[in-house]
């Protein structure tokens, strides 16, 4: 255990800010020290409050008057301002995990390229649906790299979309496909998001469809079934719940993710699964930066 | 004179009923013939709109490309609208690109609680001058006061109209009537009407809307369309030349227009089938249907009671991912309790 914990600071106060914030709170190496939103009144910004996290409503006016509230930021806002933010953050030396589908950062998906987030300052978190599919996809195409077509569908619940989530539906699917595409390799890919208001709400569930003759269905059943282990030691809640079946020339794989309910009930497995990535990927920069510090020390 | 706006659905919603197999022919000859009777507004494409060829829903044998410039060929009075889905299709990929093919006019489709997720696009399609209406799909599943929430949104947006949609064809006449007259007054921009047969309903309930106070009727020559079809255009067309109503719609040629849909173009038409029934009753999207049908008989389930499930799950149209699931779960119960 650490003696001391990296100081991080968590932009952007709505669904996805909040949640991150219950989660860094639980970190033996993270500790919280600016939550920061745009107005004084929000849930996000009277929760944090209430917990005694040091608040602000000025947005990334806060971090640029004070400099020493972070080591690394999360940006929670949507991609259009993180592509604002990250310039000034990168003057600053700030280390930024950026949760937006804003396509700046370099992307990580950490049950395959975790290694990668240490080379790059700004690395991108991908989209909620992209962080459950994109690992399956990959393993698919290890056991048949000859798939020429890979399709994702996320469902998530009406509930767990915020606004900014809803404004940003295009950059998410362009942000998923080229993350299928960088890491599969396969150039050819289609990303499906839907909104379901069915109460009560549904839990967050991604369907995998790869176009394939002839798939070797065992090999791909273990392939998954390791792969879900890997991810489960970082997103507890990831359940692969229709493994590889092959219908009307596709293999389907279908993964459910259920949250542990920090924020929002568990049913909102999309903020949980790419807050747990975020918050591993934070735990790696702050375990490797905390041990420079001792050694120095 | 009383006047109502008809879109022909024809090439679009019929996409669905020969799973999204239209050709360069049929869409070149039905186009053609539906100017010369005067359609105001045709929409083609896949059966869920620009960007939706998927293994999802169901691939198309043509690009959306080639679908609107195969129609746009032959529109000389008849405007071009298409049909979108956000989560489907995006500005930069399908939007953009349509608008620059010449499609005139956008029905920009979501779920009857999730208009927020049009803003953009609408905000998009509304900069570049063209025509939108937003479509509220499955409105069965939601009362009425939250409906005029989410039209008011449309209207903000810059909707030119708010077409309800029957999409899982559940609504009975009177219903239709409720949600349509309680609109039509809180409303600055007219209320449509798109009908599903599933119960037989599709003409009963477009006369109802429009004696509510709807503004605009979506129909298909010979209700050509997904599960059970939809509002018979060329019969609203005779229905509403006897009550009095204006619809720029040669009936002649109308009638034309659908004899060469069921001649050269639908394979089969629709029919209220009994697992079409079945999922008017239990309020699941007709373009599950075909799904279902195929995905049931081969995990050897009673396809009503994947329907009836599926209702109870509260599916929405795009989670056609979920039959498979659904079934799978039914087979297991089943062989258990054997």
């Amino acid at each position: 255990m650490p003696t001391k914990k990296l100081k991080v600071a968590i932009l952007g106060s709505g669904n996805i800010g909040t949640d991150l914030l219950l989660k860094v709170r639980r970190s033996p190496y993270l500790e919280c020290n600016l939550f920061i939103g745009r107005n004084m009144d929000s849930l996000g910004i009277n929760l944090a409050r209430k917990i005694g996290v040091n608040v602000s409503d000025q947005g990334i006016l806060a971090v640029e008057k004070d400099p020493a509230c972070c080591e690394l930021l999360f940006d929670a806002t949507s991609a259009k301002d993180h592509v604002k933010h990250w310039p000034v953050l990168q003057k600053m030396g700030k280390y930024v995990i950026d949760m937006t589908p804003s396509m700046t950062g370099h992307m990580i998906v950490p049950a395959i390229n975790r290694q990668e987030a240490r080379e790059f300052r700004n690395v991108n978190m991908i989209s909620c649906g992209g962080q459950a599919s994109i690992p399956i996809a990959h393993q698919l195409m290890c056991v048949a790299p000859e798939i020429q077509y890979i399709e994702i569908v996320s469902s998530i619940a009406s509930r767990s979309a915020g606004p900014g989530t809803r404004l940003n539906i295009d950059e998410y699917i362009e942000n998923t496909e080229a993350g299928l595409r960088s890491f599969t390799g396969c150039q050819n890919t289609k990303a499906i998001l839907i909104l379901n208001p069915a109460i009560p709400d549904v839990d967050m569930q991604t369907t995998v469809s790869v176009k394939i003759r002839n798939p070797d269905l065992p090999k791909m059943r273990q392939a998954i079934a390791d792969l879900e282990k890997k991810i489960q030691q970082h997103v507890p809640g990831y359940k692969v719940i229709v493994p590889p079946v092959y219908e009307n020339g596709r293999v389907v794989v279908i993964v459910k993710v259920r949250g542990v309910g920090d924020y929002l009930p568990a049913f909102a497995g999309n903020l949980d699964i790419i807050n747990c990535v975020a918050v591993s990927v934070a735990e790696d920069f702050a375990k490797e930066s905390l041990a420079v510090k001792e050694s120095v020390l | 004179m009383k006047t109502i706006l008809l879109i022909d659905s024809t090439l679009r919603d019929g996409n669905h009923a020969i799973r999204h197999q239209l050709n360069k022919d049929q869409i070149v000859k039905y186009a053609a013939a539906a100017d010369q009777a005067g359609i105001p507004i045709l929409i083609v494409g896949h059966g869920n709109g620009l960007g939706a060829s998927s293994l999802q829903i169901g691939e198309s044998l043509l690009s959306d490309k080639d679908m609107i410039n195969f129609a746009k060929g032959q529109l000389k009075k008849t405007k071009l609208g298409v049909y979108c889905i956000p989560g489907f299709a995006t500005v930069k990929r399908d939007i953009g690109p349509a608008i620059d093919l010449g499609v005139d006019v956008f029905c920009v489709g979501c779920h009857c609680t999730e208009a927020d997720t049009t803003q953009s696009h609408i905000g998009y399609i509304r900069k570049r001058d063209k025509i939108v209406y937003s479509c509220l799909m499955m409105v069965h599943m939601i009362p009425q006061e939250l409906l005029l929430q989410e039209c008011l949104k449309a209207q903000s947006y810059g909707s030119s109209g708010v077409i309800l949609m029957d999409s899982a064809g559940t609504l009975l006449p009177s219903d239709v009537k409720e949600r349509v007259e309680f609109l039509v007054g809180k409303l600055d921009i007219p209320v449509g009407f798109h009908a599903h047969n599933n119960l037989g309903m599709a003409a009963a309930n477009s006369v109802a809307a429009w004696e509510a106070g709807a503004g605009i009727l979506d129909a298909c020559s010979r209700g050509f369309g997904a599960g059970s079809g939809n509002a018979q255009l060329e019969v609203l067309v005779a229905i509403l030349s006897r009550m009095g109503v204006e619809t720029g719609v040669d009936l002649y040629k109308m009638l034309d227009a659908s004899d060469l849909l069921e001649h050269e173009i639908a394979a089969t038409l629709p029919v209220t089938t009994s697992t079409g029934i079945v999922s008017g009753m239990a309020g699941v999207f007709s373009g599950f249907i075909k799904h279902v049908e195929r995905i049931s008989t081969q995990y050897g389930v009673d396809v009503r009671d994947v329907l009836f499930e599926l209702g109870k799950r509260k599916v929405v149209a795009g989670q056609e991912d979920l039959i498979v699931q659904t079934t799978i779960d039914l087979a297991d119960k089943l062989r258990r309790s054997e």
